[in-house]
């Protein structure tokens, strides 16, 4: 961690550790060539905390922080990527992606674009966010966080749990022969709201754009999506913003749910997050229920999965919105 | 799949603000060496396409995003509300960021609203979409002092995956102490490239980029290199002095070691 060393860059070297993902990528960047890996990943606050934590630290009428901050291995929003980057010993392009709670779908839709392009032939994709003194404090300024764990789409929804995550994907280009159970990047839809910098469009506009963008992309029509796995963070605004956009493309058609209740909004890193909870699930044909959600908003005509039941799932599309007005949809498949 | 794989797109127009070089007309006669650069901070205009309380308190990184980005446009004829966006910057809003952390270490720990979604990476992006009514896509990404690069190659993959037009928007601007000790950036400053996928009776050049590996290409004059040096989205000068002096040719900008971005510019 020489160089790198902070809460979020922790997280993303415990997120490469789980499930023997780092063993499989580090095979994977061997096979294809360190510089014909890319590392596209998404954070909303990367290490700021050392620097609030650093701030803590100096004199109370000013003067210079503590030695020892390093501020391109911490509070850099692109430390993320650094890390990850030298941490594999991948020296193909890099970035990251810092949209708010878009970042890290849009990772997805970045990174699939320079493998489309030829620049690379895989990406380490995904996100990683950690608890900071802003997201928290801002949160609570704007009246978005709740008092109790978060409760998406309910009647009486007031606000997010905010959660932290590491999760991470490898995006290869489609070979030939693939086996049934391999999950498939199948289109991205990406907008602006253009209307406000911390609420969304009140009805949806944006997203129902990037939905729409996402099936277009994916040359499908809303009947070939068998599960949405929303936003849905719990606070009034979004979930009936993004209820009424989904509401207007898919009508009560296709079951959806929004996964927050269990991992709280994760930021930057919900985008990936939820594509893998979305992979998970047509992994194992689970329709995932939404936790702490009891009434479900009435004014909100979807449907909305409450618990959690098996179902056959060929394809599935993970939203994902963020302040500035930032929208990304992805559609995920079963190869076979 | 060849690693000598290019991507390509017609620059329509140029938005330039940076220090002693207040605009991209001024700014191509000091790079084309017919005018000599002459030190000033960098001029920041106010924002008149946002409403006047949010142009009052237009932080300057979003006023030198939209100046730039507007300006480029401008020369294009582009119409900014149909135009996909890519935002590439080393940092948020410093002095926000300051302001922010100086609040977070004091008793009384409140924020208010806009100084926490003035602190997020996508803020000029936020602010651009809802100035120009632009739906489109937009990014916002970094790469520390390989941003510029990072933000010309994921234009190009735009342009490369929808065949639409795109603009590049590379920004960025100082924090106040005592972050500027471990952070150092001068000024604000911003480059910005109306792009398009084909050729136009506008086109001013046609951009070929790869990967590369070599040494980034400076700038003749010492204060102009010191400025690239100083300001990452100036890593991307010698394209515009290659453009001002219209004779293209072959240059490498800086990107992430061990790679450059090889470009290859043939003016019209």
């Amino acid at each position: 961690m020489r160089g790198f060393d902070c809460r979020n860059n922790r997280l993303a070297r415990r997120g490469l550790a789980a499930d023997g993902f780092e063993d499989a990528v580090r095979s994977r960047i061997a096979h294809h060539g360190v510089r014909r890996v890319g590392v596209v990943l998404g954070t909303s606050t990367s290490g700021i905390l050392s620097t609030e934590l650093a701030y803590r630290q100096r004199a109370p009428e000013g003067g210079p922080l503590p030695a020892g901050l390093n501020y391109p291995g911490s509070h850099s929003t692109y430390s993320l990527a650094d890390f990850v980057r030298t941490w594999l010993g991948i020296e193909g392009p890099a970035y990251v992606v810092s949209t708010a709670c878009s970042s890290s779908a849009k990772a997805y839709a970045a990174a699939a674009r320079l493998i489309h392009a030829g620049l690379i032939d895989a990406a380490l994709v995904g996100g990683v966010d950690s608890l900071c003194f802003t997201t928290l404090h801002g949160f609570a300024s704007l009246e978005l966080t709740s008092p109790e764990p978060c409760r998406p789409y309910d009647a009486a929804r007031s606000g997010i749990s905010i959660g932290e995550a590491a999760a991470f994907g490898l995006l290869e280009r489609a070979t030939g022969s693939l086996d049934a159970d391999a999950v498939l990047l199948l289109g991205c839809g990406e907008s602006s709201d253009a209307y406000h910098m911390s609420s969304p469009h009140p009805e949806g506009l944006g997203a129902q754009l990037a939905m729409e963008g996402a099936l277009a992309q994916a040359g499908l029509s809303p009947a070939d999506i068998d599960y949405i796995n929303l936003h849905g963070t719990a606070t009034l605004n979004n979930d009936s913003a993004e209820g009424y956009a989904v509401a207007s493309l898919f009508g009560t058609r296709v079951a959806a749910s929004s996964t927050k209740g269990i991992t709280g909004h994760t930021l930057g890193a919900a985008g990936a997050l939820e594509i893998s909870i979305s992979a998970m699930a047509l992994a194992d044909g689970l329709l995932p229920g939404s936790v702490h959600t009891l009434n479900l908003d009435p004014t909100v005509p979807i449907d909305y999965v409450l618990a959690s039941r098996s179902a056959p799932l060929r394809r599935v599309m993970s939203n994902s919105f963020g302040f500035g007005g930032s929208n990304c949809s992805v559609i995920i498949g079963r190869a076979g | 799949m060849n690693p000598e794989m290019s991507l390509s797109a017609w620059i329509e127009g140029i938005g330039l603000i940076a220090p002693g070089l207040p605009d991209w007309t001024h700014g191509a006669a000091v790079l084309a060496g017919l005018e000599a650069h002459v030190p000033a901070p960098s001029v920041l205009p106010a924002p008149m396409v946002l409403p006047p309380n949010e142009r009052r308190r237009a932080s300057r990184v979003v006023r030198v995003a939209l100046a730039s980005g507007l300006a480029a446009l401008e020369q294009a004829g582009m119409e900014p509300s149909g135009v996909a966006a890519v935002f590439a910057a080393s940092t948020a809003d410093g002095h926000n960021c300051h302001a922010l952390c100086e609040t977070l270490a004091s008793r009384d720990q409140r924020v208010s609203p806009t100084r926490f979604h003035n602190s997020l990476h996508n803020t000029p992006a936020g602010y651009w979409s809802i100035a120009t009514g632009a739906m489109a896509a937009s990014q916002s990404l970094c790469a520390y002092d390989a941003s510029f690069a990072a933000g010309l190659i994921e234009a190009l993959v735009q342009i490369h995956a929808t065949a639409a037009p795109c603009v590049l928007i590379a920004y960025d601007a100082e924090y106040p102490e005592p972050l500027a000790s471990l952070r150092p950036i001068p000024d604000a400053a911003g480059i910005s490239l109306a792009l398009r996928p084909e050729a136009t009776p506008r086109s001013m050049a046609r951009l070929d980029i790869r990967l590369g590996d070599g040494p980034a290409t400076r700038l003749g004059s010492p204060s102009l290199e010191a400025l690239r040096t100083a300001i990452p989205a100036l890593r991307g000068l010698p394209l515009l002095e290659a453009l001002a002096s219209a004779r293209g040719g072959e240059l490498d900008l800086e990107y992430l070691a061990p790679l450059s971005l090889h470009v290859t510019l043939s003016p019209c």
